[in-house]
């Protein structure tokens, strides 16, 4: 019952989308306030209804309801209940959802907090919102339909892929999916100015928040998946430039460009149809990822419904949706009047140049991802574009980005002097400099890369604490410090969190050591300074798993540092086997070990990993986030959002 | 029932975890070199994996191989050869920098000089442009409407 409640409720929440589409446009192509006026409401019954679809579908989940196909293929009664609760969306059907409920979530904020809008745009972009969740909509109801049902149900379920039964991958595509889709805000408000025909200041300050809160989503979305493939993939590998990963890092690359770009149009009025330009192709690049992840285009470790129709349908939203608004861009770009005057040494440049190395990194990835087909289709090649390729193309770009960021932050807008900033940093760059000096003279011999990595970490921290104190102007006192607008803590935060993430990686890849061996049981041997002994190998069982676990006690110096119990589990309803590696975490290194196979001499497989610095990388990602609320939090969005009254809690998007 | 278990555990909990001890070879710097040829050699049975990080067994036999043409005195470039010729370009991480494929590796620097000479015309243009002050693009109403907005 529920569920047929559910599929009644997706069915109407389709029809409204399609009402909520029409109507407004027509009225703003009209100015009639009433038509415009239906767009508000609709978009929160729209909301609405697909939020009782979405509570249906995961109801039927957590009571295990075996009536319902997808539930049979992808839950099991015994199951953990946070895991029966995220396997609604571990699946196609249900992540598509997850997905349509964010869109129409997005939109019901739109105009929820859109209140300060002149009429006809807020008409606009709701129907332009409302337009894509009628494409998506339409996509689930027609090929990927949660809600079937079973004419003869089994008494059991074929369990969720094991490799999702984790915390960390259970929040992983939610936050994912908010970032994606709240570029589709960026994007609806894109491409409602081309219709409108006018981009102006107060546009850049309304699209900002939202790809501000997109670009945070994606952040913390990109860091869990990311952490996830580091504890549990068993090899400690936190980034392989799969295709999918390429498809979520795309996004991400040009909304940080978005974002920064729409500074420079709120600021100055300049750069207006750059931004407009990015803001399609980021949402473009989000679709792209979908169409990626869904159609088995191209192989990928992360592939979960290769099927050429869906896929199809996919690439004809993806077409419709960027193909129509690089049309409607090509046909009004010249409208966009750029106002403001600046010289070649100003903010201004900065941020073309932020642009231009984000937005040229972002095409590389989408080169190198893409090439394996376009070397079929058009030389008849058959080749891998993989990590080796990645891993030199990529850096450079974010090597520059690094190195120029502290000047370009310090830069006044209009006119700035280049001898100014970089004097008022020149300790930050001694600094940074003696700190990988020092660590250059330590290591003994190694490559460049994590003396580098320090160097920039260092460079990038440093000076973003120099451009904070820098604000509080000439004589600057603590307590001043911490009454500066929070945009310029969120500035500063996340251009440090950067930097550190920046660390993690190099020292990380600089610095890692490896061991893989027959550890006897009780005879202990010793990796990058620390002793390991294998003092047991035990039976254990999980509510759905049984699993074979190491109890490795680890000692440095004698004096026992952790101990800890890698684990392989085997899921006999999925018929899978996972490595539950154990971690001693730490800011300075990782103590990772996973175990291995029983040898047939005795003894048992055992790798064990020190990973200095790694913690850096998500203590980064997390620090880049932290900068995107703070600035998000910042006063004057909160009143560009339509929050009249400064309440805490009335920040579009968070 | 816990019978059951157990033998399902003896039955299942078998699965390799890619690179075994005792695949390894004794020579700790060819061990080193096979090592890194791993993570240049994809899988041709998976999907989008090096055959260092890879369960199946066509990888396993894949290390193997690796590590017996090192044995043999093969050179990383020789070994990569090896591969090549059987399974074709598919099976090695790192495009070859020659022929079409130059295209792939010379993209990203192209676009980048192009980003710069476009981006570079673009500031002169805005550094030499005229300040048009006093342009009406916002009607009266929207002026204040915009101050209304801003005093806030």
């Amino acid at each position: 019952m529920v569920t047929e409640f559910g599929h009644f409720a997706l069915v109407l929440a389709f029809c409204v989308a399609i009402i909520q589409m029409v109507v407004p446009m027509w009225g703003a192509y009209r100015r009639d306030a009433r038509l415009m006026a239906v767009a508000e409401p609709a978009a929160t019954l729209q909301f609405v209804l697909t939020a009782l679809a979405f509570g249906a579908l995961t109801y039927a989940f957590v009571t295990s309801d075996f009536s319902l196909r997808l539930v049979v293929l992808n839950s099991h009664s015994a199951k953990p209940m946070l895991y029966k609760i995220s396997g609604t969306w571990g699946n196609h059907e249900g992540s598509m959802l997850l997905w349509v409920l964010i869109v129409t979530l997005f939109g019901a904020m739109a105009a929820w907090f859109g209140g300060n809008l002149p009429p006809t745009l807020r008409a606009r972009v709701l129907s332009v919102q409302s337009a894509i969740g009628v494409a998506f909509f339409a996509f689930i109801l027609f090929t990927s339909n949660p809600f079937l049902r079973l004419a003869v149900p089994p008494f059991d379920g074929q369990d969720l892929n094991p490799l999702l039964q984790d915390p960390g991958l259970a929040f992983h595509p939610p936050f994912l999916y908010l970032g994606y889709v709240g570029l589709s805000m960026a994007f609806s408000f894109a491409v409602a100015a081309l219709i409108e025909g006018r981009v102006d200041a107060a546009w850049g300050r309304w699209v900002r928040p939202w790809t501000l809160a997109a670009w945070v989503f994606l952040t913390i979305g990109i860091a869990l998946g990311s952490w996830w493939a580091y504890y549990e993939l068993g090899w400690g590998g936190f980034w392989f430039w799969d295709p999918v990963e390429n498809a979520s890092f795309m996004p991400w690359l040009l909304a940080a460009a978005l974002l920064h770009s729409a500074i420079v149009v709120e600021k100055r009025e300049v750069l207006k149809s750059w931004t407009i330009l990015l803001a399609i192709l980021a949402f473009g690049f989000s679709l792209t990822g979908t169409f990626i992840v869904r159609s088995g285009l191209l192989t990928s470790v992360h592939a979960f419904a290769n099927d050429p129709e869906r896929g199809v349908f996919i690439l004809a939203i993806l077409a419709f949706f960027t193909g129509g608004a690089l049309t409607l861009f090509s046909i009004r770009a010249s409208a966009m009047e750029a106002k403001g005057v600046f010289s070649v040494v100003s903010r201004e440049s900065a941020l073309v140049a932020n642009n231009i190395l984000l937005a040229v990194s972002c095409f590389v990835v989408f080169v190198g991802t893409m090439w394996p087909l376009v070397a079929e289709m058009l030389f008849d090649r058959k080749l891998s574009v993989g990590a080796p390729f990645f891993d030199a193309a990529f850096p450079p770009f974010m090597l520059i980005l690094g190195i120029i960021l502290p000047v370009g932050a310090m830069l006044p807008w209009k006119r700035a002097r280049l001898g100014r900033a970089v004097h008022s940093l020149r300790f930050a760059f001694v600094l940074a400099l003696a700190i990988a000096g020092l660590v250059w003279a330590m290591q003994s011999g190694r490559s460049l890369l994590g003396p580098v990595g320090v160097f920039l970490a260092a460079w990038i921290v440093a000076g973003a604490a120099v451009d904070l104190w820098s604000r509080t102007g000439r004589g600057g006192s603590v307590a001043r410090l911490f009454r500066l607008p929070r945009a310029d803590w969120g500035r500063a935060v996340a251009h440090g969190g950067l930097g550190l993430t920046m660390l993690g990686i190099c020292g990380l890849t600089a610095w890692q050591t490896e061991d893989i061996r027959v550890a006897q049981i009780g005879v202990p041997f010793e990796v990058g300074g620390y002793e390991f002994t294998l003092s047991d190998v035990r039976r254990a069982q999980g509510p759905n798993y049984l699993a074979t676990q190491g109890v490795v006690d680890v000692r440095k110096n004698g004096r026992q540092v952790s101990v800890l119990t890698p684990e392989k589990r085997v899921y006999p309803v999925a018929q899978m086997p996972t490595t539950e590696a154990a971690i001693d975490y730490n800011l300075a290194r990782d103590v990772y070990v996973v175990i291995g196979d029983p040898q047939q001499d005795g003894g048992w497989a055992v790798r064990v990993y020190i990973k200095p610095l790694t913690n850096w990388i998500w203590i980064g990602c997390g620090l880049m986030s932290l900068g995107g609320l703070l600035s998000l939090s910042d006063r004057r969005f909160r009143v560009a959002a339509g929050a009249r009254k400064p309440r805490a809690g009335a920040v579009p998007a968070e | 029932m816990r019978r059951l278990a157990f033998l399902l555990w003896l039955v299942l909990a078998a699965p390799a975890l890619a690179l075994d001890p005792s695949e390894m070879l004794a020579d700790p710097e060819l061990e080193a070199r096979a090592r890194a040829l791993d993570h240049d050699i994809r899988c041709v049975k998976c999907q989008s994996e090096v055959v260092a990080s890879s369960n199946a067994d066509w990888a396993k036999d894949a290390r193997r191989q690796i590590r017996e043409l090192i044995s043999d005195g093969a050179s990383d470039a020789e070994v990569k050869q090896w591969f090549l010729d059987r399974y074709g370009e598919f099976v090695l991480m790192n495009p070859p920098k020659s022929g079409s494929t130059l295209a792939l590796w010379l993209a990203g620097p192209a676009m980048l000089l192009t980003a710069l000479l476009l981006g570079g015309a673009y500031i002169r243009r805005r550094a030499h442009a005229e300040d048009p002050a006093g342009d009406t693009a916002l009607s009266e109403a929207e002026e204040a409407r915009l101050r209304e907005i801003l005093k806030d």
